[in-house]
């Protein structure tokens, strides 16, 4: 850029360098499909939505331009902050609906867990990188126990969703890290064979004087719920049950785009947020439904490629945890509007209402650009 | 940026584990897009029929609320059914135009279409709003027979809310109200969304707030058909609701009807406590309200009467307005001398009419004092000098100490929401209490205001009641309370509220019936002598006089004064004296001096309750005339022959019975 006129063009590409094309296509399709299913939900909110459509792409481009080197050197006092705010939180924390996650700072009220969705990968992936070429099993002691810190403090307040989600953005990168298979194979079996006891063991441990010890009361109905959604037909069950009647009804092609009965006769709850899938696969059918997965499964190729070409060991573990991600809040929302899963707290990424989880969901978008930008540079140098 | 060359092995171990990663994300895919097959061909006939041709709704049966008795079975508060008009916002076109058009058929008047416009911002567009209750048969036929030209306009039976004691026990009913985004807030905290749905009423105030989930009983659901329009067609299974549990109260509504009554027009609080169980037997607060006017929403003219009045008929004075107890408070005082050994009972001071503390001489009501005064005398005259000493001997810390187990300055923890604290002074509570260091000081001075119950000292008449209660309990201390017993709509079972007593003070026999019998010696030879003239029965008391102004700093207008600024009139008392039923203070605002408004009313209390007599039976003949009498020549000439040792006189005002600081300070 060392032409001295006025280029538009040049200031244009300018512009866009550190954006990657697929990342961009697939963005664009999941924003679009946003929009247009909220024209359907929730017509009123489409206006917010704009704004946080603007934001969020905002806080991606400008992710975009920061080279991973740079980023990973905020990785211990972004984890600090974070870590700070959530004892923060539990000291003075404002309580909504029965737990402890607003934080007042005078200006705004912020929710300190959203933050350690970034800074939990991100501090991760920069210890390894200390550690790389000499990892030892000490070190994956040391990464647990800098994951279960946090994780510990948000399981308090209580949020189950976002836990989970901190929790997983975590161990992906212990896993990528390369830890021994013979400790991951015995543990995805207890989690399989304990999964798997509660669902045939339901219907003794969802008595209402059985107590759970680890769980507050709410999660256990929330569990429970699932098992057998007629419990609670009113309250959480009703969730379900109604959003699989609006996922069955849609059939191969669906009603049609604002013809569905369950969502505009108001039998689905949290149409715009949470439960946005049903809209989907209500109006639009499997076919609809595939095609979203589809657009995801992209979205997840295109991310796994640029972590198994990023130069650095710490950029290749945290574009392999930040896909994971996404991956985990599609697949945790979609099974949980379809009735696989609890009703977690977890927003359909990129799609449904709400500019916070977007925000987040965009950084790490922009943190994947900007991975594969330094891998082009690299390339070129 | 520096690059490392990884060792090629370690690089091939993170592609491994992202093909395996790979591989783990098309599972899971693959699991979800299998299941949207399941759901959506395989199943999807199911779902359709559930969806689109029979589109079931659930819809929740609201639960009857309980009823709320009084202690002899009569009803406070009941449930009666009625049809409502109500309008489906999101299913109405134009909400005006079909207000208009269904005017012509049913009488829609203006505030009834403001209250719905009010409703409406309130609630959620899926929800039908009331525009009419109480519709008649015939206007019921009218607009069925008219139905089809109404989309979203249906005739609903509900259930209201019905108070018929009206006024009466106002404040301990209390009265419920539609659901408002601030009770929206409290149910999600509570996690109660569901059982809530469907509710429109939600316990506002008194006993229908503070017992909302015993009352509220379990939201029932029923599965019904809707056609393409939302109406229901066919129901077809039923989870019927679970009604409310009623209430049964410890109070005695006729008798809270004549303690009200007894009040007259005048502003005030009566609490009357059972001694044996501290079950409440009256509980009254002057102003009253009509409770009804706000179970279908509020107009707002009848808001606005209500909230400006000056006379806030709305505020629960017995529980939540604390006032200085005034001599009410020599009798607990005389109890903590004789328990802290600084006094026996016998033991007399000599009243010169005055106590000097430094420079500041604080004076008795009778000028030239009442001569040698025991414990006896001290409170049948109420002589300020003897507490004055006993005061000053005491000290603060030692007074806050004996008063603050007997209730004083805490909540007595009532089943009643909004109860108020009062204040016990002591030196660390005006620490906490006030910010400039020279107002955190605690002054000798203000030990002595303290002594005769003026002061800093603020208690609510039920916390004066409540102590009576335990002191007539020799210190066995019951929590005040107005349900006796909750019913399980189900089982039927009654639970008992309270039972056993929170504590027990440790309190000599021999002490507390020195005191006592001063108080009896009030009702047959002192200050509430002409109240109890005549009584069948033996009774204990004791008058007091709370200052409302201190003329310090102020100009004397006398005719604001005379208003508003009056003294206020207390009055605690029991009876029997051998075996008390009832204990009970009466606060009467601006009422001048306890023995000429507050003692009366506590006579027609207890005349009822114990020989159940009304105002106006044979016996209550001689209470009225005695009250008669009392309003016609009660003057200070009149109070001067009947009680020299009437309440602290105007002498004292500015002195001894300031609250203020300042008089501490001079006392200094």
């Amino acid at each position: 850029m060392s032409g001295s006129r006025f280029n538009p063009i040049a200031l244009l590409r300018a512009f866009l360098r550190p954006l990657d094309p697929i990342l961009m296509l697939v963005l664009g399709l999941l924003l679009g499909a946003a929009w247009v299913l909220m024209q359907s939900a929730s017509p009123e909110r489409l206006d917010s939505q704009g704004a946080h459509f603007a934001i969020a792409l905002g806080a991606m481009w400008l992710m975009a331009w920061v080279s991973p080197a740079r980023l990973l050197r905020f990785a211990l006092p972004l984890y600090a902050l974070g870590v700070l705010l959530l004892i923060g939180v539990e000291l003075f924390g404002e309580v909504s609906k029965g737990a402890q996650r607003w934080l007042d700072i005078g200006v705004t009220r912020i929710q300190p867990s959203e933050i350690m969705k970034i800074a939990m990968p991100l501090m991760l992936a920069w210890y390894f990188q200390q550690r790389e070429g000499q990892t030892r099993f000490v070190d994956f002691v040391v990464a647990t126990l800098l994951l279960l810190l946090p994780v510990g403090l948000i399981v308090i307040q209580p949020d189950l969703g976002t836990s989970l989600l901190v929790a997983a953005a975590g161990l992906y990168v212990i896993y990528f890290a390369g830890l021994s298979w013979k400790l991951i194979v015995p543990l995805v079996a207890l989690l399989v064979i304990g999964l798997g006891s509660i669902v045939t063991l339901g219907d003794t441990l969802c008595q209402p004087d059985v107590d759970w010890q680890v769980l507050r009361e709410y999660q256990k109905q929330r569990v429970c719920t699932l098992l057998d959604p007629t419990r609670d037909p009113l309250g959480r069950g009703f969730h379900i049950i109604q959003s699989t009647i609006a996922i069955g009804s849609g059939g191969m092609s669906g009603k049609g785009w604002m013809e569905g009965t369950q969502t505009h006769l108001s039998f689905l709850p949290e149409r715009h947020t949470d439960f946005i899938f049903a809209v989907l696969a209500e109006e639009f059918g499997l076919v609809g439904a595939v095609v979203l997965l589809a657009t995801y499964l992209l979205l997840l190729v295109r991310g796994f490629f640029i972590a198994a070409f990023a130069p650095t060991h710490a950029s290749r573990l945290l574009a392999g945890s930040i896909t994971m991600i996404f991956f985990t809040y599609a697949f945790v929302n979609m099974g949980m509007v379809s009735g696989i899963l609890p009703v977690v707290g977890v927003p359909l990424p990129f799609i449904s209402y709400g500019g916070t989880a977007l925000v987040t969901l965009c950084l790490g978008v922009g943190m994947l650009m900007s991975i594969q930008r330094s891998r082009l540079r690299a390339r070129s140098s | 940026m520096t690059e490392f060359r990884t060792p090629g092995r370690e690089l091939a171990r993170f592609r491994l584990r992202v093909v395996v990663a790979m591989l783990f994300v098309c599972l899971c895919l693959g699991l979800l897009a299998t299941r949207f097959y399941y759901l959506q061909v395989l199943r999807h006939e199911y779902y359709l029929t559930r969806a689109e041709d029979n589109r079931i709704a659930l819809l929740p049966t609201v639960p009857h609320r309980g009823t709320i008795m009084d202690r002899n079975g009569v009803v406070l508060a009941r449930n009666y059914a009625t049809y409502t008009l109500e309008i489906t916002p999101d299913q109405v076109e134009d909400v005006e135009a079909t207000l208009d058009e269904l005017a012509t058929l049913v009488a829609i008047e203006a505030r009834d279409r403001r209250r719905f416009m009010k409703l409406l911002e309130e609630s959620r567009n899926f929800e039908s709003v009331p525009v009419r209750s109480r519709l008649s048969d015939e206007e019921i036929a009218r607009i069925v027979s008219q139905r089809y030209r109404f989309p979203g306009v249906e005739v609903k039976a509900r259930l209201l809310r019905d108070y018929p004691q009206g006024a009466v026990a106002s404040h301990i009913v209390g009265y419920i109200g539609r659901i408002n985004q601030r009770d929206v807030e409290r149910i999600e905290q509570a996690d109660n969304e569901a059982n809530y749905r469907g509710s429109q009423h939600i316990g506002k105030a008194g006993l229908e707030l503070f017992y909302e989930t015993e009352l509220h009983g379990i939201t029932g659901v029923e599965q019904v058909e809707v056609n393409a329009g939302g109406r229901a067609v066919r129901a077809l299974s039923r989870i019927a609701p679970i009604q409310g549990n009623d209430l049964e109260l410890t109070l005695d509504i006729e008798l809270q009807r004549v303690a009200e009554k007894a009040f007259g027009e005048r502003r005030g609080a009566l609490v009357a406590i059972e001694p044996a169980s501290g079950g409440v037997l009256a509980l009254v607060s002057t102003p009253t309200f009509d409770p009804n006017l706000f179970v279908d929403g509020i107009s707002t003219q009848d808001w606005k009467a209500l909230n400006d009045s000056p006379d806030h008929p709305l505020l629960n004075r017995a529980i939540y307005s604390a006032y200085p107890p005034g001599s009410t408070f020599k009798p607990f005082m005389a109890l903590a001398g004789l328990e802290m050994g600084k006094r026996t009972a016998r033991q007399a001071i000599a009243d010169i009419g005055y106590f000097n503390l430094g420079n500041h001489r604080f004076m008795d009501d009778k000028i030239g004092g009442h001569g040698m005064v025991d414990l006896h005398k001290s409170i049948v005259v109420s002589c300020n000098t003897y507490y004055y000493q006993l005061a000053h001997e005491l000290g603060i810390d030692n007074i806050a100490k004996f008063m603050g187990p007997l209730g004083f300055g805490s909540r007595t923890g009532i089943d009643l929401p909004g109860e108020a604290s009062g204040v016990l002074p002591s030196p660390e509570w005006k620490r906490e209490r006030f910010r400039r260091p020279e107002q955190q000081q605690w002054y000798a001075g203000e030990t002595i205001s303290v002594g005769i119950g003026q002061g800093y000292n603020a208690y609510t008449p039920l916390q004066l009641a409540s102590a009576l209660a335990t002191l007539l309990n020799n210190g066995k201390q019951y929590r005040p309370h107005i349900v006796r017993h909750v019913v399980d709509s189900l089982s039927g079972e009654r639970r008992a509220v309270e039972r056993e007593p929170v504590r027990e003070i440790p309190l000599k026999p021999a002490n507390v019936k020195a005191v006592l019998d001063g108080m009896v010696g009030v009702n047959s030879e002192g200050t509430g002598r002409r109240a109890f003239q005549g009584a069948a029965y033996t009774s204990g008391g004791k008058t007091g006089t709370a200052q409302v102004f201190s003329l310090r700093g102020q100009r004397y207008e006398e005719k604001r004064l005379r208003e508003r600024l009056r003294d206020h009139s207390w009055f605690i008392a029991y009876a029997p004296a051998q075996a008390p039923q009832i204990a009970l203070a009466v606060l009467v605002e601006n009422g001048g001096f306890g023995a000429q408004s507050a003692a009366p009313i506590a006579r027609q209390v207890m005349d009822y309750y114990l020989l159940h007599q009304r105002a106006g039976g044979p016996a209550a003949e001689d209470a009225e005339a005695d009250e008669a009498d009392e309003s016609v020549d009660a003057g200070p000439k009149d109070e001067e022959v009947v009680e020299p040792a009437a309440e602290p006189g105007l002498p004292a005002r500015g002195a001894a019975r300031s609250p203020a600081p300042a008089a501490g300070r001079r006392a200094q």
